[in-house]
């Protein structure tokens, strides 16, 4: 990144579970928390970016935060929309514009599948009535074409998911926080082959917010903070494979994470091998199989020679989803982003609690993928 | 793009799409504009043999709405894309019973009165 270090100095995260509480109640909660993680008072906050896909516009925090006249900008961007609020926050301290910024990203959605209109997308109605307008079905078969031709098992499908409800038992934040063995998941019942039901995740609830500063501020606050190398949001190009896609085009998909990922590690002037410990957005199981390769991690296939012997565990070569992801901790869309950002900072400052990654990592990376084909990706380091 | 399914002729025609006369490239539901270059498209009608790209179980009934079950209730249910020889795979249901479903298989894609529909084919 040119110009100033943008640095975090301040995270708050709320639980995941699923509770009474509105999207706006846990939202206020995530930011104090954050201002008092960095020691800083909402008032000391010169810019904000934040948003939800279904629980209400950022903006109207402030009748409950204060009315400082802090300008503050929603962002609805999809599953992008924490890590658009986060470039925006970074491009604010980057620019000298604030020398303290927030993003915020909160949700909160109904039980079940989402339920998204044909026509929000540009679709004709008969892919609704005809039952061609659910999420999961496009997951399904973008991993069962990969498992076609890298030669991923159903069992290494079942493993990310054993992995994600171990590693959320060790986080108190977590929605799912009881353990499951891959044999249990592989038998929990088909959903839309070859994913069964416990690789899933759910959408959910919950809300992150950050706060950014510039160096001077860090030094003033003697804060224990990260620096943001990179964030990055990208959409997708002609030759991708996307959800609600009535056609795609033939060859080997182009993809918006690799795109995003490779555009973060050049900003960060790092690559995916400095990396210590990662977040990969784990809709389901297959997603962080193909999301390794797709953001540089691994070649495609590879993942078969290092899932099942616990290269991505948390005592592994390269830790994923250390906070068992959107698996354990379910999907409210607007916060999944600032929720993986919140773990690598976590993680760099050693304060992961139970499931601290051992070694002292000093870099992290975190990746978003969504609908209609967005992704966004950051490093950081200590 | 709303609208164009329902200018389909008939059930079990072949499937109109698009077809963009620079980079070739093809699309269903029709679109008078290029996804790739923006130019224009012209109207094609798409082969109607291809092969299973990819496929899926619908095991669980969608939300209604935007689902409308059939009459006699949801049963699980076939997806996928059918790759064409014009360069483009096309979503659609299938009549292909789950565990004849496999990769690359030969498959028949028509107009349904709703999205296209795909059935295994003779080799």
């Amino acid at each position: 990144m040119s110009g100033e270090d943008v640095l975090v100095c301040g995270a708050g995260i709320t639980s995941f579970a699923r509770t009474e509480a509105s999207g706006r109640q846990l939202a206020v909660q995530a930011v104090r928390a954050a201002l008092a993680d960095a020691g800083l008072p909402w008032s000391r906050v010169r810019a904000a970016y934040g948003g939800s896909d279904a629980a209400g516009n950022a903006d109207t925090l402030v009748a409950e935060l204060g009315l400082t006249g802090v300008p503050f900008t929603n962002v609805r961007n999809g599953c992008a929309t924490g890590g658009s609020a986060l470039v925006s926050a970074a491009h604010a301290i980057r620019s000298g514009a604030a020398d303290v910024a927030l993003a915020v990203g909160f949700d909160k959605h109904p039980r079940g599948a989402f339920d998204p209109r044909p026509a929000d997308w540009g679709l004709d109605e008969a892919y609704g009535r005809d039952g061609l307008m659910v999420t999961t079905q496009f997951f399904a078969m973008k991993i069962q074409r990969y498992m076609h031709d890298h030669g991923i098992s159903a069992r290494t499908l079942a493993l990310v998911a054993e992995k994600a409800y171990a590693n959320g038992v060790l986080n108190p934040h977590a929605w799912r926080r009881k353990p499951l063995d891959a044999d249990e998941i592989l038998a929990s019942g088909m959903v839309n082959d070859p994913l069964t039901r416990y690789m899933f995740c759910s959408p959910g609830q919950g809300a992150v917010a950050l706060v950014l500063c510039s160096p001077s501020v860090a030094r003033e606050i003697k804060a224990r903070a990260v620096t943001l190398r990179a964030a990055v949001v990208r959409t997708r190009r002609f030759g991708s494979f996307e959800v609600f896609s009535p056609w795609a085009p033939p060859g080997t998909p182009t993809s918006v994470s690799a795109d995003a990922a490779r555009s973060a590690f050049e900003q960060a002037g790092l690559g995916p091998r400095d990396i210590d410990v990662c977040q990969l957005q784990d809709t389901e199981s297959g997603a962080e199989v193909m999301h390794l390769a797709e953001c540089g991690f691994c070649e495609d296939g590879e993942q078969e020679s290092l899932i099942p012997f616990g290269a991505t565990g948390i005592g592994g070569s390269l830790p994923v989803n250390t906070d068992g992801g959107c698996i354990a901790n379910g999907e409210p869309i607007g916060a999944s982003g600032l929720r993986q950002v919140h773990e690598i900072v976590q993680q760099l400052r050693g304060r992961a609690g139970e499931r601290q990654v051992p070694g002292d990592p000093r870099t992290g990376f975190t990746h978003v993928y969504g609908a209609p084909g967005v992704s966004a990706c950051t490093v950081l380091t200590r | 793009m709303e609208g164009p399914l329902s200018d389909v002729p008939e059930t079990g025609a072949r499937l109109r799409g698009s077809r963009c006369a620079d980079c070739a490239v093809a699309v269903h539901p029709a679109d008078p504009a290029c996804p790739r270059c923006g130019g224009p498209a012209e109207p094609v009608e798409l082969s109607g043999t291809g092969t299973l790209w990819t496929w899926t179980v619908q095991r669980y009934a969608p939300k209604s709405p935007p689902y409308v079950p059939p009459a006699a209730g949801f049963a699980p249910f076939t997806v996928g894309y059918v790759e064409l020889p014009e360069g483009v795979r096309v979503l659609a249901r299938l009549d292909i019973r789950p565990e004849d479903a496999e990769i690359g298989m030969p498959v028949t894609l028509t107009a349904g009165d709703g999205v296209p529909r795909a059935a295994g084919a003779a080799v």
